[in-house]
């Protein structure tokens, strides 16, 4: 056993053990802990968004390479703390607007190229199909799967007769979906949790190697 | 049809009989890489230029490209053998460039005649993603019919969605004991759609909690969605009548920190005890975190992503769950506004719209193996399919 003589790895495992407490119970110890996490990833989170964000793209091009367009995001950034004045809190609608509206636009081309072309890509039967017979199985299954999916998310018709032997289809390929990926998910969740417990044993206490 | 033309297909020709082909080898002499072609790069934003060529013969170990600019001849690149196309993205736009490719073997090197000179620039569209602007202007165009449908007053038929049903039940519950609700709109930023689904989803939940007088905590992880929460949630309580029941600490910012912010909710869930729990929006890995928690303290909980991988958790620890488009539809669910349904009903009949689009583009292009139908095997084209 060869325990750590690191300030930082002590503060850190006592910090990791405070927040396994919750494991037991919520008590004083944890409170601590994700108070000071809290605060901490604020604070940090503050120097990153001024180092990284404010400072390169907006101080930057604005003040010292006198690009004035930067203007209109300085004055929409200000809108923002225009709700800390009633009289003028109506002011942060148009960042809001101006950012959602962004959004929108940025995530709905997007979402059609990832989500449903890729998707319809994917699903089509190409004469490639009978190049083997296994991938000529999982193009079928694959349609079918799809087809089936699809047809549980259709809200205009109530689930009966054809579409609901159909949609329940869909359930089935829904959940060995969602099995797999429950498995897949939680052997990384378990990963992480060796990745802390190396830390306490091995780092912090020196007890394995 | 489908089933009937794969078993066709699969049969398939016979195939040709196999012959004798054994002949003395030819002596080959390196040659030089035939067709090299050099073109601006299509649908790109500039400073890029492709280029293309065959290989003259198999005894080519590696090929040469070579560059003459403003800066003079230049090799830029030693490609293996297999690779006959090089992308070159150190160009600058509008200025001239012609390419030489060599073949080389051992101590032998080749070099083809420079390609005509050319230069690159941006497009301003790109082709390739015709069948995204053919979509969404369809789209667009359903949404639009069915809003105005709405708005004439035609019932639109939605079906029953088990999780929302419970909403109704879930803020009475918390009304009756007398403990909060919390609501978290997700992780996401204001610019993921789950995000937007839960904050409209969000204004509903508020309405009823207004109504009911009962007491409303909505933690977030991002800014702006805080800010566009608490207008919601504000505006919410106003049209329920009561705007001076709006707590203006009942929407709040945790932290932008992905486990910090769990950690603060798991704390506020515990400490609270709320009746019940809405996790709305995108998750990532705290999802787990939330809901075990939050299934700990007792409380109804009613869970929504979009998100394939966080979905077989909260399906686990909530009590109902809105899988993907679900949570899209709930909105429009709850409220009942011509606006949300007309977009609803354009959604659904979008979906069978690509469910035809799948069929009939399967049954086409698996037509286009028959020789007569082979014009079929464009639309490959159209989807982007090799």
């Amino acid at each position: 056993m060869h325990v750590s003589h690191s300030l930082l790895t002590w503060v850190a495992a006592i910090l990791t053990i405070g927040i396994f407490s919750f494991l037991w119970k919520d008590n004083p110890f944890y409170k601590f802990c994700e108070h000071l996490f809290v605060g901490v990833s604020i604070g940090y989170g503050i120097a990153v968004t001024w180092y990284n964000g404010v400072y390169p793209d907006l101080v930057t091009p604005l003040f010292r390479q006198g690009k004035p367009l930067y203007i209109i995001p300085l004055v929409l950034g200000l809108c923002y703390f225009c709700r800390f004045i009633p009289r003028v809190s109506w002011l942060i609608r148009f960042p809001m607007a101006f950012t959602i509206g962004w959004g929108m636009g940025v995530a709905i081309p997007a979402n059609f190229q990832t989500s449903i072309v890729k998707q319809i890509q994917g699903t089509l039967l190409t004469p490639a199909i009978f190049a083997r017979w296994d991938v000529l199985l999982w193009a079928i299954i694959s349609f079918v799967g799809v087809i089936c999916t699809v047809f549980y998310f259709f809200f205009s018709r109530e689930h009966k007769g054809a579409l609901r032997l159909a949609s329940q289809t869909g359930v089935v390929y829904l959940m060995v979906g969602f099995g797999a990926s429950f498995g897949y998910t939680v052997m990384a969740r378990m990963s992480l949790l060796i990745g802390r417990l190396q830390f306490i044993l091995r780092d912090w206490l020196g007890v394995i190697k | 049809m489908i089933p009937f033309l794969i078993l066709l297909l699969a049969a398939g020709p016979a195939a040709p009989p196999a012959t004798d082909t054994a002949a003395p080898p030819p002596v080959q002499r390196l040659a030089a890489p035939a067709g090299v072609k050099a073109f601006d790069t299509p649908n790109d934003q500039g400073k890029s230029i492709t280029l293309r060529w065959s290989a003259g013969d198999a005894l080519a170990q590696a090929w040469l490209v070579e560059r003459t600019g403003p800066e003079g001849p230049k090799v830029i690149s030693t490609n293996a053998a297999g690779d006959i196309g090089y992308l070159d993205e150190d160009v600058k736009d509008r200025i001239l460039y012609a390419y030489r490719i060599a073949a080389v073997a051992g101590a032998d090197t080749v070099w083809s005649g420079p390609t005509p000179a050319v230069s690159s620039s941006p497009q301003v569209f790109n082709t390739a993603r015709m069948n995204i602007l053919i979509a969404m202007v369809v789209f667009f165009m359903l949404v639009v019919y069915y809003i105005e449908t709405a708005k004439k007053g035609k019932n639109l038929f939605v079906r029953r969605i088990a999780g929302l049903d419970a909403v109704e039940e879930a803020v009475g519950r918390a009304t009756e004991m007398g403990k909060p609700i919390i609501y978290v709109p997700g992780l996401g930023s204001v610019a993921d759609l789950a995000t937007i689904a839960s904050l409209n989803i969000l204004g509903e939940v508020a309405k009823k909690v207004a109504q009911y007088d009962s007491a409303l905590l909505v933690p977030n992880r991002d800014p702006i969605v805080y800010t566009v929460a608490r207008e919601m949630v504000k505006e919410s309580y106003a049209k329920a009548g009561r705007p001076d029941a709006f707590k203006q600490d009942s929407v709040f910012f945790v932290t932008d920190q992905q486990f910090a912010f769990a950690a603060a909710v798991d704390g506020l869930m515990v400490r609270e005890k709320p009746a019940t729990n809405f996790f709305l929006g995108m998750f990532w890995a705290e999802s787990l975190i939330l809901a075990e928690t939050g299934a700990q303290t007792g409380a109804i909980q009613i869970a929504g992503t979009d998100q394939v991988f966080q979905l077989p958790f909260f399906i686990t620890a909530c009590d109902y769950t809105l899988i993907g488009e679900e949570l899209y539809a709930a909105s429009a669910y709850l409220s009942r506004e011509p606006l949300l349904l007309g977009s609803l009903k354009a959604q659904d009949y979008g979906k069978l719209l690509i469910l035809v689009v799948v069929v009939v583009g399967s049954v086409l292009l698996l037509l286009s193996k028959v020789p007569a139908f082979s014009v079929f095997s464009h639309i490959a084209g159209f989807f982007n399919i090799n």
